[in-house]
């Protein structure tokens, strides 16, 4: 997102970079991220798994391993105070509060001996400082907000009593329950029934309207994006390659990784039996530093001078549609 | 469930076999057994009596039997020293042996919980080799020289607490868990290390759950995150290892009486072995091992019963 | 176990309980070898001595003269003026026989025990494994203490009663990896080419059972060290004259205020003793299992 006007983002995340250590090096994980969001918008963030999108998810909240270092001049600013400088007290009165996380796997993501009603007053009791009574209430009012039917009678069980697509709504309830002012929401389908997944997306667009918060909706699959996003920005092996208003995406695609994406969605006007276009070969080994473009071994489209400088990420004729392609398919 | 049916089978022939291997414990004995069981000080007319009591003169099987009759009814015999009846020489013992197993877990758990949690939440950071070094050293030492030991420091250089000597719990509270509170430490000082160390493995694996990810997620900080969070779920292996510790308690608990002099089962089994008490041996033997056995069985089938895999899940349609 | 056993190589602390285990045993082998005073002569003018005290001793010579002959008790003296080194040196011969013997039985049976009844499961097994649990179910110190009090207490039952506690543990030991074993591609292929049952048990099962095994068996020693303290540390143990160290322990509990050293030096001795045993057969644990997991 480009900035427009002078009012200051809700979220700015400059040059941001994540390097894991592991027994086989140093992995950058994330690698050079940046990007802007508005209060009140949606940022798609699409990628094949292992491309750092969830890095870099965990990266915004402070939820890094310890085995991780963040580059030195990044900045990640949120409401005006960068993150990465601040002190972990202070960063956590902001992350369940004003920033939350929705994640994956449901079926792990909560705590199995807890009751799930108690998994989300402890949030407000923790962060707001109301008693018990009032929480209470409080959440189950939510629950309800996320589409949990008898909600009295799902305070009292524990997870492992409800379905996962019931699960990811607890989950979503206690994301939302100190009503933040961004939701990150990484997978937050991935790992459900496909009948149940446009359900909880629906609910994730529909809340997102309804109290103007801004999120960032991480996922493999492009089709995700269409008609939920402001923008989307699409990142391959730690970095963004593509970005732009969602519409204008669609419309104008220009990396060739965007291309092969968009083709890999199966579509319903396509005859029963049609094959799945997956994108051939498999993301790089992020340990390598490969010259040039880091998609080129798989491009369809790779010319000589793919494969020795690499492209940066720059709007042409539109400042608001940026790529990291040198051959891209149209002007943009 | 067949499971526990088949648990209960085999605590039901354990505790016959123990049975048998105490009535044999003083019934096979070379020489006649009347004049054993007598002691020194018994008159023809006790061996008499005796004699008839065991009706030596029939097979060994039928002796058994009666002996088992005379088991359950709670006639344990008596003490050749005392005349006391072995059952109530055991039960007026038993409470302070109790006291003392359960306060000496207790103090294992104080040491093992944040020992084990801090471990856990900082692996191979200098605190966790500096327990898991001193844990190592810990078991090294046999519970009588630990006794020495917390006598040494606390007793005679510090002067918190008395060595030796028992108040009884009704003339004086206070005073009676004072009594027990070296000999208590003295046991807890070796046990807690076991439990750190099962309490660290299962703590490192609950760690590692998308759970306390989102709850570091939600805002909270790590004591609560570690507390409320982690160690609930890491707590089943410790109460089954709980069960696991008691024979060697029982073990300690033998020696630790008998050095603070403190009057439970453990110290009356020492001395009725230096005075030869075959009685009241056998009868502590008995006891002891039964209860034993019957706590590892109970363990056992609690093990089964709270382990989650078990409980029935009753996933609803949402 | 040490967290910091993440290195593959056996440690320095590895070597250095080596080294004490190697100077108790030189000790207890050579004990009357050594200058020292016969561990049973009390010198009633130094009872309770620090270490470092001299003693005077006037001895008349062949000429009528009379010798000043110095000793310095060089770890003092216990309740009864005896010097504690050689009553130590001699002590360390009882626990070292008792904590090496008693688990050679069982290792022996117990291991046999245990890899027979892996094998040949069944109901072959079903006995083996009741028999033990029979066993286990007597709290150990409590069934030991009456198997010493009916055998005696000489060196050879305190061997043997602890011997037979040990025959459980190592039978579970060695019937856990013989039940592994088994499952192993290399004895289905020796069944295949037609070995037989002893063939397979001595030339594939046993072999494999023996290094854990004694590995286990380490640990036990350093257990058994420590019970045979606290048998001789109730009066129950191997009886005086001969010093152990947990006799001498108890001996100086009545001076624990005045002259702590009489107890708590052989319980230093004792306590590095099995450590060393610990430290070993930790060490050695965790190096066999470095060494099968590069396979």
């Amino acid at each position: 997102m480009i900035a427009v006007g002078r009012k200051k983002p809700l979220l700015s995340v400059q040059n941001v970079h994540a390097f894991l250590s592991t027994s086989r090096g140093s992995i950058r994980a994330v690698d050079g991220i940046s990007f802007i969001l508005e209060r009140g918008k949606t940022l798609g963030l699409v990628g094949e798994s292992g491309c750092g999108k969830s890095m870099l998810a965990r990266t915004l909240m402070g939820l890094l391993p310890q085995a991780t270092v963040v580059g030195q001049d990044a900045t990640i600013e949120f409401r005006g105070q960068n993150l990465l400088t601040l002190p972990a007290k202070q960063l956590r009165r902001i992350i369940g509060k004003d920033m939350a996380m929705v994640f994956q796997d449901p079926m792990t993501s909560l705590n199995p001996v807890i009751k799930v009603g108690h998994q989300i007053t402890e949030v407000l009791i923790h962060h707001l400082r109301i008693d018990k009574q009032t929480a209470r209430e409080r959440v189950l009012t939510l629950l309800e907000e996320v589409g949990i039917p008898m909600p009295n009678r799902r305070f009292e069980q524990y997870p492992h009593q409800l379905s996962g697509g019931l699960r990811q709504r607890v989950a979503i309830a206690i994301a939302l329950a100190c009503e933040p002012q961004l939701l990150i929401a990484d997978e937050p389908t991935t790992a459900l029934d496909v009948t149940v997944q446009a359900d909880i997306l629906d609910l994730l667009a529909r809340l997102q309207e309804e109290k103007q918060m801004a999120m960032i909706l991480i996922t493999h699959d492009l089709g995700v994006v269409a008609g939920r996003t402001h923008e989307t920005a699409v990142m391959y092996a730690g970095k963004i390659v593509e970005q732009a208003p969602t519409s204008k995406l669609f419309a104008n695609v220009c990396m060739p990784y965007t291309r092969a994406l968009l083709d890999a969605i199966p579509r319903l006007t396509d005859p029963p039996h049609t094959e799945l276009r997956a994108i051939e070969g498999q993301p790089p080994d992020l340990l390598e530093n490969v010259p040039g473009c880091r998609f080129a071994p798989r491009c369809q489209w790779v010319k000589s001078r793919c494969r020795t400088e690499e492209p940066l990420l720059r709007g042409v004729s539109n400042p608001q549609h940026q790529f990291a392609c040198w051959y891209p398919f149209t002007g943009g | 469930m067949t499971t526990i049916g088949k648990k209960l089978l085999r605590f039901s022939f354990v505790v016959l076999a123990v049975t048998a291997i105490t009535f044999l414990m003083v019934n096979i004995l070379p020489g006649d057994v009347s004049y054993i069981i007598g002691g020194e000080t018994a008159t023809s007319e006790d061996i008499q009596d005796i004699r008839k009591d065991l009706g030596l003169d029939r097979h060994i099987v039928v002796r058994y039997v009666a002996w088992m009759g005379r088991v359950v009814r709670g006639d344990l015999g008596e003490s050749y020293l005392s005349h006391e009846p072995v059952l109530d020489a055991i039960l007026r013992r038993l409470p302070v042996t109790l006291e003392l197993l359960i306060i000496s877990q207790f103090l294992a758990l104080l040491l093992a919980l944040p020992a084990g949690i801090i471990s856990a939440y900082r692996t191979n950071s200098f605190v966790d080799r500096l327990i898991s070094i001193g844990g190592f050293a810990t078991i090294s030492i046999p519970s009588f020289v630990m006794a020495l030991v917390t006598i040494y420091l606390f007793s005679i250089q510090l002067r918190w607490l008395p060595a030796t000597g028992y108040t009884p719990f009704f003339e004086g509270p206070w005073a009676n868990i004072k009594s027990f509170l070296l000999p208590a430490l003295s046991i807890a000082l070796i046990e807690w290390v076991v439990l750190m160390r099962v309490l660290r493995s299962d703590m490192i694996t609950t760690l590692q759950q998308n759970y306390i990810l989102m709850a570091k997620a939600k805002g909270l900080p790590p004591w609560k995150v570690l507390i409320q969070h982690a160690l609930r779920p890491s707590s089943l292996t410790l109460i089954t290892v709980f069960g696991i510790q008691i024979g060697r308690l029982l073990g300690e608990a033998v020696i630790v009486e008998t050095i603070f002099a403190l009057p439970g089962i453990g110290r009356l089994l020492i001395n009725a072995i230096y005075a030869r008490d075959y009685l009241i041996i056998q009868g502590c033997v008995l006891l002891i091992t039964i209860g034993y056995v019957t706590i590892n069985s109970v363990v056992d089938v609690l093990y089964v019963v709270l382990d989650p895999r078990i409980r029935t899940e009753t996933p609803n349609a949402g | 176990m040490p967290a910091n056993a993440v290195k593959a190589r056996l440690g320095v602390t590895f070597w250095l309980a080596v080294l004490w285990l190697a100077v108790v045993a030189v000790s207890a082998a050579t004990a009357d070898w050594w200058a020292l005073p016969a561990f049973d002569r009390m010198d009633w003018d130094n009872l309770s001595a620090l270490p470092g005290t001299q003693k005077s001793d006037a001895v008349l010579q062949n000429g009528g003269e009379l010798e000043q002959r110095k000793y310095i008790y060089r770890l003092g003296t216990d309740t009864m003026g005896r010097d504690i080194v050689s009553r130590l040196i001699h002590g360390a011969r009882i626990s070292l026989a008792v904590g090496l013997l008693s688990p050679l039985i069982g290792f022996f049976l117990g291991g046999l025990l245990g890899c027979l009844a892996g094998y040949f499961r069944g109901r072959f097994e079903y006995l083996i494994v009741a028999s033990m649990d029979i066993i286990l179910a007597f709290p150990g110190l409590v069934l030991l203490l009456v198997i010493t009090f009916y055998l005696g207490p000489t060196l050879k039952n305190l061997v043997m009663a602890l011997g037979f506690l040990t025959i459980p543990a190592f039978s579970r030991v060695a019937r856990a990896r013989t039940l592994a074993l088994s499952d192993l591609e290399f004895v289905q292929a020796a069944r295949l080419t037609g070995a037989g049952n002893l063939m397979i048990l001595v030339r594939e099962i046993i072999p494999n059972v023996l290094i854990p095994l004694s590995i286990y068996g380490l640990l036990v020693v350093a257990f058994m060290i420590m019970a045979e303290g606290a048998l001789s540390f109730l009066g129950l143990g191997v009886p005086a004259p001969t010093p152990s160290w947990g006799g001498m322990i108890a001996e100086g509990r009545e001076v624990l205020d005045e002259a702590p050293h009489v107890s708590m030096i052989p319980a230093g001795i004792m306590f590095l003793t099995v450590l060393s045993f610990n430290l070993i057969g930790d060490g050695l644990r965790n190096f066999a299992e470095r060494r099968t997991s590069q396979l």
